[in-house]
């Protein structure tokens, strides 16, 4: 008899995940299509595109020279896609919201390849699941790629110059990636569409709106980017000090 | 005198699940009782559950004349939006096996390999 592992696990729990949607309204927390003007929509795609360039030429160098990192690239796709439209609901706002999960691939790839992974994760999310849209795919790639994944980054690599353990830089990445994105969208929402209201007090008054929500959704991803990171640790030591998330020599647990 | 039962792991047989075999990591109980116990809350409780979408994006929008136009392709009819969820679950969920299964497991080809270097 074949051996059950971690894929039925994982299989197991996304049922779980598409059973917790169906309970709430499976709607996007991305921002949705024609939310944002025309102009809007369209300085984002611009800001967008130089780091999706870069992250194309990232992940082909890096695949050039070392074919061991192709897996973990699948898996971070993987693992972006399912909890950035995983809808969890909140109880303490009676409200749903998903983290972004940038935080684990910028964290274990570098951000550059990270943006690339939230793009592809927010394009298939715009066209098949009614989440995001694709005029706003722009300012959804600034928000969750790239202010997400090189926030993950700063904080993770930051902590770690202190000697923070793997595990609490891991968990404040992904805490302050969350916040940071939801932070991002705020700026974004606000700007596009204040027409001519001021932008602080508008501002202040949606991240305000969102604080009940993303609170405890940043801890939460807090808690799965240390457990995800401290996993990969335990099990591919050797491939995280080839990347550099770790030193040689490192134990292989998360201290 | 209470007797101590010990369970050798390693001798379980492959009847056995790998993940029951090695133990449950502190994150999959963690993720499995979160997920059981909000489901029993969310079904409980009164609120309607919308996405910060709705309760915060659309809220706003609507608020300074902006309207959610509709997506491209429109999965948001009946039970379609439930498929698709389903089946962007089980399809990540399976990739995200695959490529773990090829990262963790030896002899599974290349990439499996530590370093792997083209010439």
């Amino acid at each position: 008899m074949k051996i059950m592992n971690y894929r039925y696990l994982i299989l197991i729990l996304s049922a779980v995940c598409c059973l917790l949607s169906a309970a709430s309204d499976a709607h996007a927390m991305h921002i949705s299509e024609g939310i944002l003007p025309l102009n809007w929509a369209a300085l984002w795609f611009v800001a967008a595109l130089p780091f999706l360039a870069y992250g194309m030429r990232s992940l082909r160098e890096t695949s050039k020279t070392d074919l061991s990192i192709k897996p973990l690239v699948g898996l971070m796709a993987a693992v972006v896609f399912v909890i950035s439209c995983m809808p969890i609901p909140v109880p303490t706002a009676g409200t749903c919201s998903h983290p972004g999960g940038t935080a684990i691939p910028a964290i274990l790839l570098g951000p550059s390849i990270s943006i690339l992974v939230a793009a592809v994760a927010l394009l298939i999310q715009a066209l098949f699941l009614a989440h995001g849209g694709l005029s706003t795919w722009g300012a959804d790639i600034v928000s969750m790629g790239i202010v997400g994944s090189f926030t993950a980054y700063a904080v993770f690599r930051l902590l770690r110059m202190f000697n923070i353990s793997l595990t609490i830089s891991a968990f404040f990445a992904g805490l302050l990636s969350d916040w940071a994105i939801y932070l991002t969208t705020s700026v974004e929402l606000a700007a596009g569409i204040r027409g001519d209201s001021p932008f602080l007090p508008l501002f202040s008054k949606i991240v305000i709106a969102f604080i009940p929500t993303q609170l405890p959704i940043g801890i939460l991803e807090g808690v799965m980017t240390a457990g995800m990171v401290s996993l990969l640790v335990r099990r591919r030591a050797d491939l995280l000090v080839k990347l550099g998330v770790i030193k040689p020599g490192h134990a292989g647990g998360a201290a | 005198m209470k007797r101590q039962i010990t369970v050798d792991r390693s001798q379980l047989t492959d009847a056995f699940p790998t993940f029951v075999k090695e133990g449950f990591s502190g994150t999959t109980i963690f993720l499995i009782v979160f997920a059981f116990v909000l489901l029993l809350w969310s079904s409980a409780s009164a609120d309607n559950w919308a996405g910060v979408d709705e309760s915060v994006v659309e809220k706003f929008a609507q608020e300074h004349g902006r309207e959610a136009a509709e997506p491209l392709i429109n999965t948001d009819q009946g039970d379609l939006l439930l498929f698709v969820f389903l089946l962007a679950g089980a399809v990540g969920g399976f990739a995200g096996g695959y490529y773990w299964r090829m990262l963790t497991e030896k002899g599974t080809g290349t990439c499996g390999s530590p370093a792997i270097k083209k010439e």
